[in-house]
């Protein structure tokens, strides 16, 4: 018996890396969505965060990796755990089985989980890696050249100066957006990653030992409310481009006119 | 008030698991169950088909029972997809045929997991949990005689706890209602009844750190957080107890990590 045997070899050590994982990758997705949300406000606001972003450097890489390790350690849990419990289940099915109680989004995380996977990795190849609609990534030659109007600020400290040439994140997010496919697939992504939350934030405080019946409603309600305001966080930007509320402004100035 | 006559005799059809041996196929057979009294038990209704059967010449159904008032967890069966019937808390010898109408089909299976594999038709061996318990579901130091009542402090809400965990009758009914297979309600209650108690603290680590690992061994399934467990539980067994176990389980692996080694030699005389 030692540490690392325990919680990648047991069933209860496992459970828990996918609840700590779990937690991580919470915390990510509801920090990226609170950034992304400046998509609302004046281009500066999102350019601005995202060359913030990428001036860090080395701790940018250190928190790509921290969450590309998260989200394999509870990918690889997920999957021998599941494994191990339709071995479990034995080789005779129930002529007939019913659920007792068991929440809809608990018999789906599965199913959930895996097209939260399919949405990660177009997303990536999208935004961050422009493999996938690369007319309109932030790198090419119409969107490389965003003049900030204004100073973009973190915690009151200026880390964007007014006048420096960024990246159009702004802009390639709204064309990107424009295919109506790619709108609606967003929206189903996050509405089944919202709903494998649904159980996951719960789930997590009773694998964590941290959930009783003396507060399990309260959780119940408290993690209800977070799924459904994230679900219509994430939803309003695609919807937003989809309802035509957020336009891609013609071209500015400083990139069209001078040619 | 005039009590309404239960006695009305009905009948219902039986879908019944039967296998001849661990090995054989096994397959569903339909059994007509007639003339049943509401208030006969579950069992009694399947001792009356029996009857029939071999008067026919035919094998009777193999079921498992043993005390019929729900207390040794000998009763198994899954009915109509749940382990033990419609009721709740309510173990198969327990359940009446008045819980179910004239003409109803019943759907009548063992308790199905890899560790519970059918002895057979409706038998299952479930020596799974006795080993478990072997690993870690005792208390090693020698009790003695019964010491005084207030000698040793329990608070009362410690001890009532420790009881409810202490109602486990070790049926199974929760791998048998879990998509896992999993032992977890079974084990967390055996983990809580002694962790809870002053006579259970010096062993807290071990046991829970040796009956998890037995119960992985065994090939149980692992838990997903769904409850279905103590929702088919016949003593409703809180899945509050996982929690408990799991938080145990963690720090008990943190405590065993750094736990300093005692300077070599030891022992007594
Ligand atoms: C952004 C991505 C994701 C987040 C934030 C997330 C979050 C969570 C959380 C918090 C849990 C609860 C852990 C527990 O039971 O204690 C969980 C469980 C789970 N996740 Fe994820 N997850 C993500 C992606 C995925 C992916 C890509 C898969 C699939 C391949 C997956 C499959 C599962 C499964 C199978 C469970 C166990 C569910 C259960 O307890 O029934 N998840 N997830
Ligand atoms: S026969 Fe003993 S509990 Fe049902």
């Amino acid at each position: 018996m030692n540490l690392v045997g325990n919680l990648f070899g047991s069933s209860i050590g496992r459970k828990i890396l996918m609840a700590v994982t779990g937690l991580i990758l919470i915390g990510f997705v509801i920090g990226h969505l609170v950034g992304n949300l400046q998509v609302f406000s004046h281009p500066d606001k999102l350019n601005g965060y995202a060359h913030f972003l990428r001036s860090l450097g080395p701790a940018l890489w250190i928190a790509r990796i921290g969450l590309l390790v998260a989200v394999v350690i509870h990918i690889w849990a997920a999957t021998v755990l599941t494994l191990e419990s339709k071995r479990a289940r034995g080789g005779e099915p129930y002529g007939v089985k019913t659920w007792i109680q068991a929440t809809l989004s608990s018999r789906y995380m599965r199913w959930t989980g895996v097209v939260v996977l399919a949405f990660l990795l177009y997303h990536l190849a999208h935004f961050t890696l422009g493999v996938v609609q690369s007319d309109t990534f932030k790198e090419t030659e119409a969107l490389r050249h965003y003049k900030m109007t204004a100073d973009y600020h973190v915690l009151g400290f200026t880390v964007v100066r007014a006048g420096s040439e960024v990246l159009d994140v702004h802009r390639m997010v709204l064309l990107g957006f424009q295919p109506l496919v790619v709108a609606i697939f967003y929206i189903i992504a996050v509405g089944l990653l919202s709903l494998h939350l649904l159980h996951g934030m719960d789930s997590l405080f009773q694998t964590l030992g941290w959930r009783n019946a003396r507060w399990a409603r309260s959780l119940r309600t408290f993690v209800m409310l977070a799924c459904a305001a994230y679900f219509i966080g994430s939803a309003a930007i695609p919807g937003a481009v989809l309802t035509g509320l957020l336009k891609p402004v013609p071209v500015t100035p400083s990139v069209a006119a001078h040619p | 008030m005039v009590a309404v006559n239960t006695q009305q005799p009905f009948s219902v059809t039986l879908r019944v698991w039967r296998q001849a041996g661990p090995a054989q196929p096994g397959k569903f057979v339909e059994y007509a169950a007639k003339d049943l009294s509401p208030n006969m038990s579950f069992l009694e209704m399947l001792d009356v088909v029996n009857d029939e059967l071999t008067v026919k010449g035919e094998e009777p159904i193999a079921f498992a029972h043993d005390c019929r008032e729900g207390i040794c967890g000998t009763c198994s069966c899954t009915i109509n997809g749940k382990p033990h019937g419609p009721g709740k808390g309510i173990a198969t010898c327990q359940t009446y045929m008045r819980s179910f109408k004239d003409g109803d089909t019943i759907f009548v299976e063992p308790f199905r997991a890899r560790a519970f594999p059918v002895v057979k038709d409706l038998i299952t061996d479930r020596t799974a949990f006795d080993t478990i318990t072997q690993a870690g579901g005792f208390i090693t130091a020698r009790a003695g005689s019964a010491p005084d009542a207030n000698a040793l402090p329990i608070p009362k809400g410690d001890a009532d706890l420790a009881m409810d965990a202490a109602q486990c009758i070790g049926c199974g009914a929760c791998v048998a209602a879990c998509k896992n297979a999993s032992a977890m309600l079974f084990v967390s209650a055996k983990v809580g009844h002694l962790g809870l108690l002053p006579q259970g603290q010096a062993e807290r680590d071990r046991r829970v750190l040796a009956m998890v690992n037995t119960m992985d061994t065994l090939g149980f399934g692992s838990c997903t957080n769904q409850y279905e467990c103590s929702a088919a539980c016949p003593k409703l067994i809180s899945h509050d107890f996982i929690a408990r176990m799991n938080r145990d389980y963690l720090k008990a692996t943190f405590r065993d990590a750094f736990k300093p080694a005692p300077a070599g030699g030891g022992g007594g005389a």
